[in-house]
């Protein structure tokens, strides 16, 4: 039997016709069409034995239209004509009903783009059976480590096409491969994710064996008082911290004056060592290389050594703001206007290894969990450590300890980072992904101990 | 939408399915935002597919399309299928269902004003009226608001019989005030924070909620919080407001309920619960006063978590949970009530979109109001500090450990409200905080709240659940521990 694969059914050129056919319908003043098609299949297993196998394909047609210095959008996913004239005369009759918006810019002409290569066929061809197949092996490896298996392999497609009245056109295809398990034990547990557009860049045995590893190691974990703590924290746990920076570099949110840079723009409010971009064309990054509005994505300098220098911009906060357009842009009509959706971390040279060798007393962090922020403007945020914490003492790992609640700012904590390592694609949970090192932090909040 | 259920069962028997169960779904959604006088979102989407899920080989399969023809069901049947038995290379038993009768209904909620037939340039004047209002009030740097609206219509039908076809209407509305001042963003908002009010009622909800008439009043409060007091860090009483406790009801007690985290399924991602089966029964969850139910059936009221039939294509139940103090129940579907032993569903499982696996989510967990009148629980505190509308959450993976703050407290001395207290926050361990409840507001103080946004699963999937519950007083709860130094 023919398993069916996770190849998204319509190509670039159907969504183009697509999107051709929405434009031909359409009488309003000006017309933006996004066509998108993905297909996503996702295995979940737990208890040692898979528990949820499913596939998806989707296909979506999202129209905005303006009239008269209004905007509005209305989104599809039938493609016959009646429908596509509905769509177009949703859009334009709720569009006809607002007031004018006075920050609306004309529409964009055609642009630019750099090109990206981010679709491999070995993912796009991944079969139900070949991700059972992987799921198999770990569920074995651990039965035969005398623990219980949890987590995902997934795999899957897209196609996107924008276009637009005035003869803007983009295209934009990627594929995406992720695999996360946690080991459990009795009292313990450890956890280990990557994702990569290329399957063939997963080694679920080998995110496995770091996982089981944890597991066993942080047995029979001991409460340990809170308080500040030298932590050390891989790629994940910096991952969905940093993270909730992203939006305080939109302009929107300094004009609004609800982002953590307002009024430290120039200013050296970070440590020397640290400095990001955000860069879409970055090898280990994923994403469109234009914005919501067709604009081409540039590579921004946010930070440098500890100074923010940059934010990005749509064109009409760009507008508003004196800036120049960086091509971060949402799709329109929004209220939040922006924001960098690639940042990159310049990393260091240290291992995680050498980050616990240097450290008398201090905490190995394996993930963060149910991150939220407490204060916007000191960027206090409260979340719990996950999967497996350890107690370093005197350079040595000193066995696990009970997860703690922290409550941190991350700006004091981007203060007091000790050591870099590499930086990484990291795949996390509360954030999208980006390019971060490990970090070795001084003095971090953990605030209360939790049971287990 | 009727021959589209028939032609994917009917494939996936042909194609060596056991069971099989289909989900036909149509969902209609309006979305408006303003921003300091401006329309921010105004869009309509629509979506329509289906999705079929099957038992082969004794392992689960789901496949989900939008090709709505008999070539595109058939194929996503016969997917579907293939992916079951791809599940069944990793399978130790074969899935086993608790058992459950057919059913043939057809079922809608009542709701006197259709959102979608109000002209939408009416409720975008309802959003800038309240924008406006919140403006005129010096400090205020970002005014916003928001309404959403939701029409589902679906076509359940499995292979043992079932055909249900149910419609349901989902409306919310909520404005927000912020101010920076100095080194501080603050913020309030009305009737509910992270997107307001949220019911499975019409237009009717709106027009109820006043959003104009609060306006000032919030905004006069996120203007006044900059010269608040700092909430003090200790032990306290506190009080929570009925929005609060709504939110705490749904971290403490509705997430660690879910039989598939008690089971591990979602050990993963959501994580696990401290609630093992040895606790059912045995635990002493709360107070003697803490009675807490899901219930799914419209008798409890119109909440995002009420239905006829839950998407597996059991009835609407009301289930005990916390009774008395002792924890007496789950939320289940046929799958976990099976593998505990529990002779049928609670019929607690949804699914957000036709694309997406149905799972155990939360209905309305509610806490049954007590005996105090507002006023007199005020009066009846020597030493407290009420805390009022969330403004951020957290709890550890197997719900122990929590921190909530919220945007807005005050001291209460010597049975009185008094001075205004900014940046409250408290935390604790769930099963000590509900043993320490020792008032619970009656009935003309209880309100049944949407949350419209929790996530669970992977693929990640976005539920509107339901909330009833009324101001409450804890003792002995520590405070401030978000803002320590």
């Amino acid at each position: 039997m023919t398993m069916p694969k996770t190849q998204p059914k319509q190509s670039t050129f159907e969504l183009a016709r697509i999107a051709e056919r929405v434009l031909k319908f359409s009488d309003a003043d000006e017309t933006e069409v996004d066509v998108s098609s993905a297909t996503d299949a996702l295995t979940r297993f737990a208890n040692n034995t898979i528990h949820q196998n499913v596939a998806e394909q989707m296909l979506g047609i999202s129209v905005g239209a303006v009239i008269d210095g209004r905007m509005a959008r209305a989104t599809t996913n039938k493609t016959d004509d009646a429908s596509l004239r509905r769509v177009v005369q949703s859009a334009i009759s709720l569009a006809r009903n607002e007031p004018k918006n006075p920050d609306l810019l004309p529409m964009l002409r055609r642009q630019k783009y750099q090109k990206v290569s981010r679709f491999f066929a070995a993912t796009a061809q991944a079969t139900p059976q070949d991700r059972a197949r992987a799921v198999t092996r770990v569920c074995k490896m651990a039965e035969k480590s005398k623990q219980t298996a949890a987590g995902i392999f997934s795999s899957g497609g897209s196609h996107s096409v924008m276009a637009n009245s005035k003869g803007l056109f983009a295209s934009y295809e990627q594929t995406r491969a992720e695999f996360s398990v946690t080991m459990l034990e009795k009292n313990s547990s450890g956890w280990a994710k990557a994702n990569s557009p290329d399957i063939r860049a997963i080694d679920p045995e080998e995110l496995a064996d770091s996982a089981s590893q944890k597991a066993a190691d942080s047995r029979e974990p001991r409460e340990v008082e809170p308080g500040h703590y030298t932590a050390i924290l891989p790629p994940a746990a910096v991952l969905d911290l940093v993270g909730f920076l992203f939006y305080d570099f939109a302009g929107t949110a300094v004009l609004d004056k609800r982002s953590c840079f307002t009024g430290r723009i120039g200013k050296k409010i970070l440590g020397e060592n640290i400095t990001l971009w955000d860069d879409v064309y970055h090898p280990l990054q994923t994403g469109h290389p234009f914005d919501g509005e067709g604009m081409p994505r540039q590579k921004v300098l946010l930070v440098d050594k500890g100074v923010v220098k940059n934010l990005v911009f749509s064109r009409a906060t760009a507008k508003k703001m004196k800036a120049k357009p960086t091509g971060h842009g949402f799709s329109l009509p929004n209220e939040y206007g922006e924001a960098p959706m690639n940042l990159v971390f310049a990393g260091g040279d240290k291992s995680v290894d050498e980050m616990v060798r240097t450290t008398e007393r201090g905490i190995l962090v394996t993930r963060l969990w149910y991150i939220r922020e407490v204060d916007p403007y000191e960027k206090i945020l409260t979340g719990m450590t996950r999967d497996g914490t350890f107690l370093v003492e005197n350079g040595r790992i000193a066995g696990g300890i009970r997860n703690f609640r922290f409550n941190q700012s991350v700006i004091e904590m981007l203060s007091n980072v000790e050591m870099l390592g590499k930086s990484v694609r990291a795949a996390g949970e509360e954030s999208f992904e980006m390019v971060v090192p490990p970090m070795k932090i001084a003095g971090f909040h953990f605030t209360e101990v939790t049971k287990f | 939408m009727q021959e589209w259920p028939a032609c994917a069962i009917e494939t996936a028997k042909r194609r060596g399915a056991s069971y099989a169960d289909v989900r036909v779904m149509d969902i209609r959604h309006r979305e408006i935002s303003t921003k300091n006088g401006e329309v921010g979102t105004l869009a309509e989407s629509e979506s329509l597919g289906i999705g079929v899920r099957v038992i082969a080989n004794g392992a689960w399969g789901f496949a989900s399309t939008d090709r709505l023809t008999r070539e595109g069901v058939q194929a996503c049947a016969a997917e579907a299928v293939a992916i079951a038995k791809a599940s069944a290379l990793a399978k130790i038993e074969n899935v086993a269902l608790a058992p459950e009768e057919s059913y043939v209904d057809t079922w809608q909620n009542p709701f006197l004003k259709d959102p979608f037939r109000i002209p939408v340039e009416r409720q975008i004047d309802l959003l800038l009226g309240a924008d406006k209002a919140m403006r005129a009030v010096k400090g205020i740097t970002v005014a916003e608001g928001s309404m959403s609206f939701r029409r589902i219509e679906q076509l359940f039908a499995s292979s043992t019989g079932s055909s249900i076809h149910q419609i349901k209407m989902q409306s919310g509305a909520g404005i927000v005030a912020t101010s920076f001042a100095g080194t501080e963003i603050q913020k309030r908002s009305y009737p509910n924070s992270f997107g307001g009010q949220h019911m499975l009622q019409g237009y009717e909800l709106i027009e109820s909620l006043d959003l104009v008439g609060n306006a000032v009043r919030i905004a006069e409060e996120c203007v006044a919080l900059h010269s608040a007091a700092q909430c003090p860090e200790g032990q306290k009483t506190i009080i929570l407001g009925s929005s609060q406790l709504g939110l705490q009801i749904h971290e403490s007690i509705g997430h660690p309920i879910e039989l598939d985290r008690v089971l591990g399924m979602e050990a993963n991602f959501a994580g696990m619960s401290f609630l093992t089966t040895d606790k059912l029964r045995h635990l002493k969850y709360g107070s003697d006063i803490v009675n807490v139910v899901a219930d799914a059936r419209l008798e409890h009221g119109p909440g995002l978590g009420t239905f006829a039939y839950d998407d597996e294509g059991v009835p609407a139940q009301c289930t005990n949970i916390i009774t008395n103090g002792l924890f007496t129940g789950y939320l289940s579907s046929r799958e976990t009530a099976s593998a505990i032993g529990e002779k049928r569903s609670g019929g607690t499982v949804r699914c957000e979109s036709w694309n997406r696996l149905p799972m155990i989510r939360m209905t309305n967990i509610s806490i049954h109001p007590g005996h105090w009148d507002y006023d007199d629980l005020i009066a009846d505190t020597d030493d407290a500090i009420l805390m009022e509308t969330n403004r951020s959450w957290s709890i550890d993976d197997k719900r122990y450990h929590f921190q909530f703050s919220t945007e807005i407290g005050w001291e209460i001395k010597g049975g009185k409200i008094g001075r205004m207290i900014k940046n409250p926050s408290y935390s604790g361990i769930t099963t000590e905080f509900w043993n320490s409840c020792d008032a619970i507001c009656s009935r003309e103080h209880w309100t049944l709240w949407g949350t419209p946004n929790c996530g669970k699963g992977q693929p990640q999937q976005v539920m509107g659940t339901g909330h009833g519950a009324a101001p409450a007083r804890f003792r002995n709860i520590r405070v401030g521990v978000a803002f320590s130094k």
